[in-house]
């Protein structure tokens, strides 16, 4: 993975440097809330329903052990011992204090980690395919290309005060494990007559008005995505809407304008910037990319797997994925322990999941949209073991993509956006689909919960979403069917009138009683939604 | 009238009569010209040898259309003083030297001593802009136009 | 009744408006009848509180209960790490938020 050199440190240091000198004319009064706000945000820092939050970022959702036992230190020393991985990849702190979160970003500073610009209305952490490198599907690792853009993002002059947040994902397969198309730009890599390059989508996101984003342009050769990005910021810096907050984001002015005018004045300022030499030269991938070289895979291992233990035997069936050297497998951490808090780790937790990466996945993690985490490089032959140690930890929970590997956001008990709770519906719907025999008859069933339409739960990309709502002071939950944030992509849509917590865990679990009622051989919830439609559905949960 | 506070040679500050762009275009002798957040910058690249100043308004620090317009007409070849007028606050300063700016009329006094740290605490850029600032990724690769 | 809400700025510790000072305890939050928006002015002009704004609540005997759930959650702490809130040994207190 990525290392920085000294050029990269300076200005990690700078920024603390800064952020440090801005807390202090803040704390002196020297700046008024209005005027340190933004700049708090593109530290990461929000005042939130508790305290002070910070976000700190986790680029492109890859980490080392070292990393993360800073992540476990943090928690401990200045937070209350756990933090949460976000739909982002990035992890959140919930009782920061700002009086210490200079030193924190410092701490961060010395494993080359930081939080810049994880809020604000300027780029925000760039995310991308946890599978990156080990899959045998993509044409190229996408996260290159993601740490160039990354440094290109930081702290750029023209786009720190665009009209909204900005969110950036980079894949490079067919198959979008990282729901690209629901990004304000999203980036394919793929290949055309030999030669990798960018195919570009730009206008996605969730929210108020979700929108899958159309592609603008089919294909970037590699020495000019970034001034054709900045052709694509400009653009929206300068056109897309500062009137209304809820239509700010960059969907909305191509929405508006048309994707077809949307491409023209993007061209036309294309045309323009890539002549200034904006762009770095290949040589500059080609560096970044070395970091990103295959580890010393061992040969001539088994691809044997002893699945006698039957504990063990489930586990594999749905944590353990394909990888493309022979004796090794990509394994999936679960961070949805039934009954538990969906994305919550513990600092001994992460501790463990370091000591782990060390010791079988050559130092490496990756952190997933979906709030697990990724173990990428692990030889066959340690699985048993690994497995082993993660029972012990409460971080073996087989559920992989079934019904109780649940995306939530915080909701209410964290959010002083939050309508309603999310949090609770959440472990109520992993406590009534406990029985994983129960779970693995369901199969394949995304479903994803927010508690407001911000969306942070991504639950429009749903099999089945439910977004809380405020229903004159009481808490409410909406149902939403047939979403999906893979290349299959489509928006969740509403059932009808909404329910209470207890009234959502019965409809959700009427909606796979139809199902399961109506599916022909290996559907998955989804593809019976698409074949069947509402009306079944809501003729269940209304009737 | 607020404070001008210039980094140009010898830290001259135009003192100019700046008309709206849209009276602009219709004064053929006017020589500083003051840009809103919603103009269009490209409407000045047909006259930017006559012009002396160019005035860009932030009515508020977040709307940071300004900076867009600063790096359009410099990367037109405009030579003449760039300056940023309005809700100009310290913390804004050095994106706006990056974008093109080289004077500043701001609403509340900047301290010059904070300009002055502000300006000096990255120790690179990464991206290329109009600031003759080589980029990190050129020093790494032995590129050295800036 | 009308309380007054904001954060410790260094902190970002929720306080409430005691009529003297700010309280981490929502029980000590008194009435500020049409005053609050003055009081709050005055008290983040002297950087004794952060964003401060006014809520509704109620009295309920010696305790003092905010009238909706969001601010009960603020008051107390998130209903699912009760553990982590300012009553973690108190059982009933999730059943005081919702």
């Amino acid at each position: 993975m990525y290392a920085y050199d000294q050029y990269d440190q300076a200005m990690v240091d700078a920024r603390v440097a800064e952020f440090r000198d801005q807390t202090a004319r803040r704390l002196a009064g020297q700046l008024t809330e209005d005027q340190f706000k933004p700049l708090r945000l593109m530290n990461g820092l929000y005042l939130q329903l508790h305290a002070y939050m910070l976000r700190v970022a986790i680029p492109y959702g890859t980490l080392s052990g070292r990393q993360m036992r800073m992540l476990a230190h943090i928690a401990r020393k200045y937070d209350r011992d756990y933090g949460h991985f976000t739909t982002r990849q990035n992890i959140q702190y919930n009782w920061i204090r700002l009086a210490d979160a200079p030193d924190i970003l410092a701490d961060l500073a010395s494993v080359e980690m930081h939080a810049i610009q994880t809020s604000g209305n300027c780029i925000r952490n760039i995310s991308s395919d946890q599978y990156a490198g080990v899959s045998a599907d993509e044409v190229t690792d996408p996260r290159p290309l993601a740490e160039l853009l990354r440094q290109w993002s930081s702290f750029h002059p023209e786009f720190t005060y665009l009209p909204r947040k900005f969110k950036i994902c980079v894949i490079a397969s067919e198959q979008d494990r990282a729901a690209m198309r629901l990004h304000d730009i999203g980036i394919e890599l793929v290949k055309k007559d030999g030669e990798i390059g960018a195919r570009i989508f730009v206008g996605g996101g969730m929210g108020r008005t979700p929108m899958v984003a159309p592609e603008i342009r089919d294909f970037v050769p590699f020495g000019q995505v970034v001034s054709y990005l900045e052709a694509c910021l400009r653009v929206y810096n300068r056109y897309g809407r500062r009137d209304n907050k809820y239509k700010a984001r960059i969907k909305i002015l191509v929405h508006e304008l048309g994707a077809d005018e949307y491409r023209a004045r993007v061209e036309q300022e294309f045309a323009q910037m890539k002549t200034l030499g904006l762009d770095p030269p290949l040589a500059e991938l080609e560096r970044i990319a070395a970091h990103f070289a295959p580890p010393p895979y061992e040969t001539g291992l088994s691809d044997a797997i002893d699945l006698s233990d039957r504990d063990f035997a489930q586990w594999v069936s749905t944590q353990v994925k394909p990888h493309k050297v022979p004796g090794y497998a990509i394994v999936n951490i679960s961070l949805k322990p039934i009954g538990g808090i969906p994305g919550d780790a513990s600092s001994a937790q992460i501790d463990l999941m370091a000591d782990l990466a060390e010791r079988y996945s050559f130092d490496e993690l990756r952190v997933t949209h979906a709030q697990n985490i990724v173990l990428a490089h692990v030889r066959k032959a340690d699985l048993p073991a690994l497995w082993k140690a993660l029972e012990g930890a409460d971080l073996a929970t087989a559920n992989l993509d079934l019904i109780s590997d649940i995306i939530a956001c915080p909701g209410l008990d964290y959010c002083s956006l939050a309508n309603a709770r999310s949090i609770p519906v959440a472990q109520k719907i992993a406590q009534r689909f406990a029985d994983v025999g129960r779970q693995q008859e369901l199969g394949e069933l995304k479903l994803k919960i927010s508690g407001c339409i911000n969306a942070c739960g991504h639950h429009h990309a749903g099999n089945i979403g439910i977004l809380g709502v405020d229903r004159k002071g009481v808490e409410n939950y909406q149902l939403l069917l047939g979403g999906s944030g893979a290349e299959d992509v489509a928006l969740g849509q509403i059932t009808g009138p909404g329910f209470d917590e207890d009234g959502i865990v019965d409809a959700v679990e009427k909606a796979t009683d139809v199902y399961l009622a109506n599916r022909t051989e290996g559907e998955r919830f989804v593809d019976t939604f698409r074949r069947i439609g509402m009306a079944p559905f809501k003729e269940a949960l209304y009737a | 009238m607020p404070e001008l506070h210039s980094l140009r040679d010898g830290g001259e500050a135009a003192e100019l009569p700046a008309v709206t762009l849209e009276a602009f275009a219709g004064q053929s002798n006017a020589t500083a010209v003051r840009i809103e957040p919603g103009e269009d910058a490209r409407e000045l690249l047909p006259h930017l040898d006559r012009i002396a100043l160019v005035e860009v308004n932030f009515p508020s620090f977040g709307d940071g259309r300004g900076y867009s317009a600063a790096r359009i007409l410099r990367e037109a070849g405009y030579a003449g003083e760039l300056r940023a007028v309005g809700d100009v606050l310290v913390d804004q300063i050095r994106h706006m030297v990056r974008c093109g700016f080289d004077s500043f009329a701001p609403d509340q006094p900047l301290d010059s001593a904070l300009v002055e740290a502000v300006l000096g605490r990255f120790p690179g850029a990464y991206q290329k802009t109009v600031d003759g600032i080589v980029p990190i990724w050129a020093k790494r690769h032995g590129v050295s136009h800036g | 009744m009308k309380i007054l809400t904001g954060n410790d700025l260094a902190t970002g510790d929720v306080v409430w408006w005691t009529g003297t000072g700010w309280s981490i305890h929502v029980d000590d939050a008194i009435d500020v009848g049409d005053k609050g928006e003055q009081i709050g002015k005055a008290e983040e002009a002297a950087q004794r509180v952060n964003v401060p704004y006014v809520i509704d609540a109620a009295r309920d005997g010696t305790a003092v209960r905010p009238a909706h759930i969001k601010d009960r959650i603020r008051a107390l702490g998130p209903t699912v790490r009760l553990d982590l809130g300012l009553k973690p040994a108190d059982p009933t207190a999730g059943n005081w938020v919702i």
